[in-house]
């Protein structure tokens, strides 16, 4: 595996309930992200996927800066930057972008496409000399697959699609070296995401880029990722190559997960097995001992009322070189066939 | 990669790279195809513009900012020179003809006093166009910028601000005005301007707060902070043109009732005094008449009322020109 650029350990945000106008007193906390650790290589893709809720998002803010976090670090490149505050932190922001979910209220819609992908250079402006700019502009759009002659338009001109172009051309003017791109495609109809998510994935070749891909769509995380890791709660569930987690996941959590995938294949769909849970997520203010997936498994026992699983290779596995050999943070960790073997899928009546 | 078979529409410019990416563009691009240029138009050639250029070339067509600056504009005119078009003097009456209908060399007749109504609504215009613009300008300025900090910092500022602003409206705008102005003994328009500032600006920093807080919310905020933007930055380029339109619109009917106001107070007593000269004024002097001398009440209320509907046809103009949305 490449070098890491980035690591993060033991990420934390707990955002504090308070109770009182003027004199507020801290009477719980809402624990948003509660102990998160992965890596992510140069020019590689992590996909987090996870429920609404979990803290897919406050991780992705907490990487661009957009929010401190309570506890942890964030290392990019050996340095932590969570620290990190004015010249040194703007320095930091040039490397780590991101792209909005929505494309509608990620554009300022009273700046023209040239101001909000040049916005970039004013901030910093020794990304770009200053006569540079509108050529630099031009050729982004160029690469993100838009007419360079639309730099004088107002984002409402354009459709969703192209307005996530926009988007991503923002975040690419400052050549960063890993975009945190945040649900990109969920707001997009189906026929555009494709595009845009080929799109990501062209950049990613041309400039070298390091993604950390956020959805909760488990096809497009495929599709892009070379690494997933399943949130749960503000933790991170499971993580692996994504072969072991989407053909071999051991995790109850992914396995429930996975099997609420749409299959397009009629045969496959009848003979597949349905896992639902019972009960909502859990109040991430209230977060259950142990286990926090433990009030809606069925594999639910005392220790996992007591004990809270590590991330680590089940032990069950540990010895196994297998696919299955993968982090779960899971007492009664095993092996689940929930989706139908790549080859079933190519055979059968495959997607239109 | 086998993966990747469920995106069969995408294997197409997965490949071909550029090419391939930007026929889709184009084919999405159709919506782009109906948008109207304008004769300066969308050319790539042309220089950057920005949303107040913009704003302004829409500005210059459109009948109703033509109208309306017109009307503004020789008010002002007439506010700073009203001797260029009325050569009397407004102080000089003469009760012989008091009430008395219009006569050569004076077209709109004369009023209670015998003082000439022409003459006298042309230099009315001066203190009823500095009240209104003066007063709105500084409750604008004063409750923006107070309530745009508040809304976009938050925290314990807003909160005191926001009771402040509470115990402010609690004041009843025509007693606080009695009790205020009536221990000054100055027979300008500045304690009138003074008085409408310290009670006008908590509804334009209520609205300022909210229209901020609202903007702040959205994404591009969230991508300028991204980048890096500082403070200043996203407020003025990211928040305030977002935010600007209520206020802008709350602040253009404002003037008229601050104009109505001024004209409120001089008629308790409290504001202008005789021998000020203010439309205020010689409305509530000629109410008492309107059964025997209309004209000596029409033409300044009229004045004030073409006045008033200017300016609110000004900020309509300025608000639709500000939003891209409506181009």
């Amino acid at each position: 595996m490449a070098e890491p650029i980035l690591e993060v350990s033991g990420l934390v945000k707990h955002y504090p309930l308070t109770r009182g106008v003027l004199f507020k007193k801290q009477i719980g906390a809402v624990k948003a992200v509660d102990g998160v650790d992965f890596t992510l290589a140069q020019g590689e893709t992590l996909g987090i996927v996870g429920e609404s809720g979990c803290g897919k998002s406050t991780v992705a803010r907490l990487l661009c800066g957009l929010e401190r976090p309570t506890a942890g670090t964030i290392t990019f490149k050996g340095e932590d930057i969570t620290r990190l505050s004015g010249k040194a932190l703007k320095a930091v922001r040039r490397n780590i972008q991101m792209v909005f979910q929505d494309p509608y209220t990620s554009l300022n819609p009273r700046m023209t496409v040239g101001d909000i992908i040049g916005e970039p250079y004013d901030i910093h402006p020794e990304a770009a000399p200053k006569g540079d700019r509108r050529r630099r502009v031009q050729e982004l759009l160029d690469v993100v697959g838009l007419d360079p002659e639309y730099i004088n338009r107002y984002p409402h001109q354009f459709s969703g699609g192209q307005r996530q172009r926009i988007g991503i051309a923002r975040g690419l003017a400052l050549r960063p070296e890993i975009i945190v791109a945040d649900e990109p495609v969920s707001a997009l109809d189906v026929s555009i995401q494709a595009q845009v998510v080929n799109l990501l994935a062209r950049l990613q070749t041309e400039f070298d880029l390091s993604y950390l891909f956020i959805a909760h769509d488990l096809s497009i995380v495929r599709h892009i990722s070379d690494r997933v890791a399943v949130m749960y709660l503000g933790r991170i569930v499971e993580t692996g190559r994504d072969s072991e987690i989407y053909d071999h996941p051991t995790h109850p959590y992914t396995q429930a997960l996975l099997s609420a995938v749409p299959v397009p294949d009629p045969d496959a769909r009848e003979h597949r097995e349905r896992i639902i849970l019972t009960g909502d997520v859990p109040s991430p203010a209230d977060i259950p001992s142990g286990c926090r997936f433990r009030t809606r498994c069925w594999k639910a026992q005392e220790r996992c009322v007591v004990e809270v699983p590590a991330l680590a290779v089940p032990a069950a596995f540990r010895d196994a070189a297998g696919p299955a050999a993968h982090p779960s943070a899971c007492h009664f960790a095993e092996e689940k066939q929930v989706v139908p073997p790549e080859e079933s899928r190519l055979n059968g009546n495959g997607p239109g | 990669m086998p993966e990747q078979q469920p995106y069969e529409a995408g294997r197409a410019i997965a490949g071909t790279g550029m090419g391939g990416a930007m026929d889709l563009a184009a084919s999405e691009a159709t919506t782009l195809e109906r948008t109207p240029g304008g004769p300066e138009g969308t050319g790539p050639a042309g220089k950057p513009r920005s949303l107040w250029s913009d704003a302004w070339r829409d500005l210059r067509r459109d009948p109703v900012f033509l109208v309306s600056a017109l009307v503004i504009l020789f008010l002002v005119f007439i506010s700073v020179r009203p001797s260029a078009i009325a050569s009397g003097n407004p102080l000089t009456c003469d009760l012989a003809r008091a009430q008395d209908g219009s006569a050569p060399g004076h077209p709109f007749g004369y009023d209670g006093q015998g003082c000439d109504v022409y003459t006298r609504t042309v230099y009315g215009a001066r203190t009823s166009v500095t009240v209104g613009v003066l007063a709105t300008l500084g409750v604008s300025v004063f409750g923006s910028v107070l309530g745009g900090l508040a809304g976009y910092f938050g925290g314990l500022w807003d909160a005191v601000l926001s009771r402040i602003t509470d115990i402010f409206f609690a004041i009843p705008v025509v007693l606080g005005g009695l009790v205020l102005l009536s221990v000054v003994t100055s027979n300008t328009v500045w304690p009138v301007i003074g008085f409408m500032v310290l009670l006008g600006w908590p509804q334009i920093s209520r609205i300022a707060r909210g229209s901020v807080i609202t903007a702040k919310q959205n994404d591009y905020v969230q991508a300028a902070r991204a980048l890096g933007a500082s403070d200043p930055r996203i407020l003025l380029r990211h928040i305030a043109p977002n935010a600007v339109a209520p206020v802008i619109v709350v602040a253009t009917i404002a003037l008229g009732t601050y104009i109505a106001l001024e004209a409120t107070l001089s008629y308790l007593g409290v504001g202008l005094k005789p021998p000020s000269v203010s439309w205020g004024i010689d409305i509530s002097a000629a109410s008492p008449y309107i059964r025997n001398a209309p004209h000596a009440l029409l033409w300044p209320s009229g004045a004030l009322a073409v006045t008033v509907l200017a300016f609110i046809m000004l900020g309509d103009a300025v608000r639709d020109a500000l939003d891209p949305k409506l181009r």
